[in-house]
C-alpha cells in the first residue's frame, strides 16, 4: 500500500521532470535571437571571425548541431553526463560549477531563513490563535505590515541602519574576500556574519504570512468538535493546543511551505542584489544581463529540479502528517 | 426527585442525595451580545444514579447549551449567569462544579462526567490514530498506568463496544460512521465515569446503525451502571430509552415526567404537538401534524407563556402570566396554565 503510494508519486514526478527538461531544451530555441549570433556579431566589431567559429561556439556552449531531434538527443546525453556547457559570463567556467556554488550559498542562506520564518510563523500563529482575542492579537497586523512593505525598501533600510549607521553587520557579500574559502573557523564565522542581515530581512518580511495563515486556521480548528472533545476529556491545555488544534491547523501551511522551499533555490533576486550575495538570484541576473544562454538553462534546470524535489519530499511527508491523503 | 423552576422547588420523599448523582438548580445561560440571548432560563433538573434522563426539544431550545453548562464546557460568548450544578459522588462527596477550575476541573472532567458529542464524525481527531487518542485520556488521568496497561485497557474498551482491538491502529477516516460512534462511546467510558452526557449521539447515523448504537448504550449502562443525560430532538427515540424526560421549549423545561406517562398522556400542549409530529409505526395510520409557527426570539423578554403564540389551547392568562413549572395533584411538573387549579374555570373549555 505504502510502496504503491510512493511508486505512484515517483512516477508522477518523473514525468514532470521530463517535461521540465524538454521545456528547458525548447525555450532558448524559441526565443528570437541566437547566442552564437550575438557572440559573433560582438567579435565582428573587434576583428575578423575565423571560419567555423559558429560551429565551435555552438559546441562550446553545448547547443548541439544538426536536426532538432538530433540536438535533443545530444542535449539529453550531455545532461546525463552533467555537461551543461560553458558560461559566457565567466568564460570559460563550466556552467555546472557556477550553478553548484551559487546553489550552495543560496541553500544555506535562503533555506535556513525560510525554515526559521516558517517555524517562527507557525509557533506565533499557534499561540495567537489559541489565545485569540487577547492582547497577543496585536502581533498580527504588525507582522502583516512588515510583509506588505516592499522587500527592497525594508532591506535597504536595514542595511542603512545595521550596516552603515551602526556597523553591526557587514553590508554586502557572502563572506570576507580576504579569507581563504574553505571549511575553516574564520571563514565559516565570516560567512555566518554576512548571512545574518539578509536572513533577518527575509524572515521579517515573510513571517507575517505564515503567522496570519496559521492563526486563522487555529481559530477555525478550535471550533471543531474534536478540539472541544479533547478539552472535555480534561487533557492539559498544552496537549489540546498542540496535538488536537495545531496539528490539524498546520496542514494548509505545510502545503504552502512545500511550494516555498521549492523556490528557495530560485534565490531571492532582490535580496541578493541588495546584499550582493553570491547566490542563484545574482547569478541568474548576471546570466540574463549577458545573454548567457547556457548559464540560464543550467539555472532553470536546477530550479525546476529543486521545486520538483522539494514537492516530492513534502508529498511523501504529507502522508504522515495527514493520513487521509494516503488513500487518495 | 421532581424539580421545578424558581423557588418553588419541592423536596420530595426519595432520600435526597442518596440516589442523586447530579443536580442542576435554576441554571441560566446567556450568550453575550448587544442583546444577550437567554438560551437557558432557570432550568432545574436532577439525575438519579443509573437512570437515563432524556432532554428533548426543537433546535435552538437550549438543550445542548444546557448540557454544556452541566459539563462546564460553555465557552464565551456563552456564560452561565445563575444557578448551581452539584455532583454527588458514590462515596458521599459533593462537588460544586462552578467552584472547579484549572487542574481540579481537568481532573473532574471525564473522570466523573464524560460526553458523547453531537457528531461522532467530527469528535475524533482526523490526523491521529484511535489508539493514540485513547492513550491521551489515560496518560492525563491515570499517570500510574504504563504503556502496556494503557494499550490493554484501550483494546478492552474497543472490544466492549464490539470493535476489533486491532483497530486501535486505525485512523478515524478508516472507520464507518457507526464504528466511529462506537469508538467515541468507548472513549466516554474509558475512566468509568458516573455520568455520560450524550448530545444527539445518533443524529448523523442511519436508522439501523442508530438502533445498534442505542442497544449498545443500553447494554453498557446495564453492565456498568452509569447515568445518562440523553439529548435529542427525536421524542420517539427518547420515549423508548429514557426513564424520565424533560421537554424544553424556549430555554425552559415545560414538562418533566416519567417516559411512559409522556408517551400516553402528555400534559403540555407542546409535548402533545411533538408527539403528534412523528408517526407511530405500530399504531394506526393517522394524519401528521406539525406545530405551526416558530419558537420565540430568546433575545426578547418573554411575557406570558413562551409557547402561547403557537398553542392550540391558548386562553386568557397565557399571554400575560408566565406559567411556573408545577406539579398538579397526582401529576408531574408541567409549566402550563391548563393544569393550574387556579385557572380551572378556563381550562375546562380551553384544554382538551
Amino acid at each position: 500500500m505504502r510502496l504503491r503510494y510512493i511508486g505512484r508519486k515517483l512516477g508522477f514526478y518523473l514525468v514532470a521532470a521530463w517535461i521540465a527538461i524538454t521545456l528547458n531544451f525548447f525555450l532558448p530555441r524559441l526565443i528570437p535571437g541566437d547566442p552564437v549570433a550575438v557572440i559573433i556579431s560582438k567579435q565582428q566589431q573587434t576583428g575578423t571571425v575565423p571560419l567555423g567559429e559558429a560551429d565551435q561556439l555552438r559546441r562550446l556552449l553545448g547547443l548541439g548541431s544538426g536536426s532538432l531531434a538530433g540536438q535533443y538527443g545530444q542535449y539529453l546525453n550531455s545532461l546525463a553526463h552533467l555537461r551543461f556547457g560553458l558560461s559566457i559570463t565567466v568564460f570559460p567556467t563550466p556552467v555546472i560549477d557556477l550553478v553548484r556554488q551559487a546553489v550552495f550559498w543560496t541553500l544555506i542562506l535562503v533555506g535556513i531563513a525560510t525554515l526559521l520564518s516558517f517555524a517562527l510563523g507557525i509557533a506565533l500563529g499557534t499561540v495567537t490563535g489559541w489565545k485569540r482575542g487577547s492582547r497577543l492579537d496585536a502581533i498580527v497586523p504588525a507582522t502583516t505590515l512588515l510583509t506588505a512593505v516592499p522587500y527592497f525598501w525594508l532591506a535597504l533600510l536595514l542595511v542603512y541602519l545595521f550596516a552603515n549607521t551602526w556597523q553591526i553587520f557587514p553590508a554586502q557579500g557572502g563572506f570576507d574576500p580576504a579569507l581563504d574559502v574553505g571549511w575553516n573557523g574564520a571563514f565559516i564565522s565570516s560567512a555566518i556574519q554576512h548571512s545574518l542581515l539578509p536572513a533577518i530581512t527575509l524572515i521579517v518580511a515573510s513571517v507575517g504570512g505564515w503567522l496570519l495563515g496559521m492563526r486563522n486556521m487555529m481559530v477555525a480548528t478550535l471550533a471543531e468538535d474534536y478540539v472541544v472533545a479533547a478539552e472535555a476529556k480534561g487533557l492539559t491545555p498544552l496537549r489540546v493546543m498542540a496535538k488536537y488544534a495545531a496539528r490539524n491547523a498546520v496542514l494548509p501551511s505545510v502545503s504552502g511551505f512545500a511550494v516555498s522551499i521549492g523556490f528557495v533555490v530560485t534565490g531571492q533576486i532582490v535580496m541578493e542584489q541588495v546584499f550582493n550575495y553570491p547566490g542563484v538570484g545574482n547569478l541568474l541576473f548576471a546570466a540574463v544581463q549577458n545573454q548567457d544562454y547556457p548559464l540560464m538553462q543550467g539555472i532553470f534546470l536546477a530550479i525546476s529540479f529543486a521545486v520538483l524535489g522539494a514537492n516530492l519530499l513534502v508529498d511523501l511527508l504529507y502522508g504522515f502528517i495527514d493520513p487521509r491523503t494516503k488513500e487518495a | 426527585m421532581i424539580p421545578s423552576t424558581g423557588t418553588e422547588t419541592r423536596d420530595d420523599s426519595s432520600g435526597l442525595g442518596t440516589d442523586l448523582v447530579l443536580r442542576a438548580s435554576n441554571v441560566s445561560v446567556e450568550y453575550a451580545g448587544s442583546r444577550p440571548t437567554r438560551a437557558v432560563r432557570e432550568v432545574s433538573l436532577e439525575l438519579r444514579r443509573g437512570e437515563v434522563l432524556g432532554i428533548v426539544g426543537e433546535s435552538g431550545c437550549g438543550k445542548s447549551t444546557f448540557a454544556y453548562a452541566l459539563t462546564r464546557m460553555l465557552r464565551p460568548p456563552a456564560r452561565m449567569t445563575a444557578g448551581v450544578v452539584e455532583y454527588y459522588g458514590r462515596d458521599g462527596e459533593v462537588i460544586d462544579l462552578a467552584a472547579l477550575s484549572g487542574d481540579r476541573l481537568r481532573e473532574f472532567r471525564w473522570n466523573k462526567i464524560s460526553m458523547v458529542f453531537q457528531s461522532a464524525m467530527n469528535a475524533l481527531n482526523p490526523v491521529t490514530g484511535i489508539g493514540s487518542q485513547m492513550d491521551d485520556i489515560f496518560r492525563t488521568h491515570r499517570p500510574g498506568m504504563d504503556k502496556a496497561a494503557r494499550r490493554a485497557r484501550a483494546g478492552q474498551l474497543l472490544e466492549m463496544v464490539g470493535i476489533d482491538p486491532r483497530r486501535l491502529r486505525s485512523f478515524p477516516h478508516e472507520l464507518s460512521g457507526g464504528m466511529r460512534q462506537r469508538v467515541v462511546i468507548a472513549m466516554a467510558l474509558a475512566l468509568e465515569p458516573e455520568i455520560v452526557v450524550m448530545d444527539e449521539p445518533t443524529t448523523a447515523l442511519d436508522v439501523l446503525v442508530q438502533r445498534e448504537i442505542l442497544d449498545e448504550v443500553e447494554r453498557l449502562r446495564a453492565e456498568l451502571g452509569f447515568s445518562v443525560v440523553f439529548i435529542t430532538h427525536d421524542l420517539a427515540l427518547l420515549l423508548e430509552i429514557s426513564d424520565r424526560l424533560a421537554v424544553m421549549y424556549a430555554g425552559q423545561v415545560v414538562e418533566y415526567a416519567p417516559a411512559e406517562q409522556v408517551a400516553t398522556e402528555p400534559l403540555h400542549p407542546y409535548t402533545r404537538g411533538l408527539l403528534r409530529s412523528f408517526p407511530d409505526l405500530r399504531g394506526q395510520r393517522r394524519e401528521m401534524h406539525g406545530i405551526p409557527g416558530n419558537p420565540p426570539d430568546l433575545r426578547e423578554a418573554l411575557v406570558g407563556c413562551p409557547f402561547a403564540p403557537r398553542c392550540e389551547s391558548v386562553f386568557e392568562p397565557c399571554r400575560e402570566i408566565t406559567p411556573p413549572l408545577r406539579a398538579p395533584a397526582g401529576g408531574w411538573p408541567v409549566a402550563c396554565h391548563l393544569h393550574d387549579p387556579a385557572h380551572d374555570d378556563y381550562s375546562s373549555e380551553g384544554g382538551r
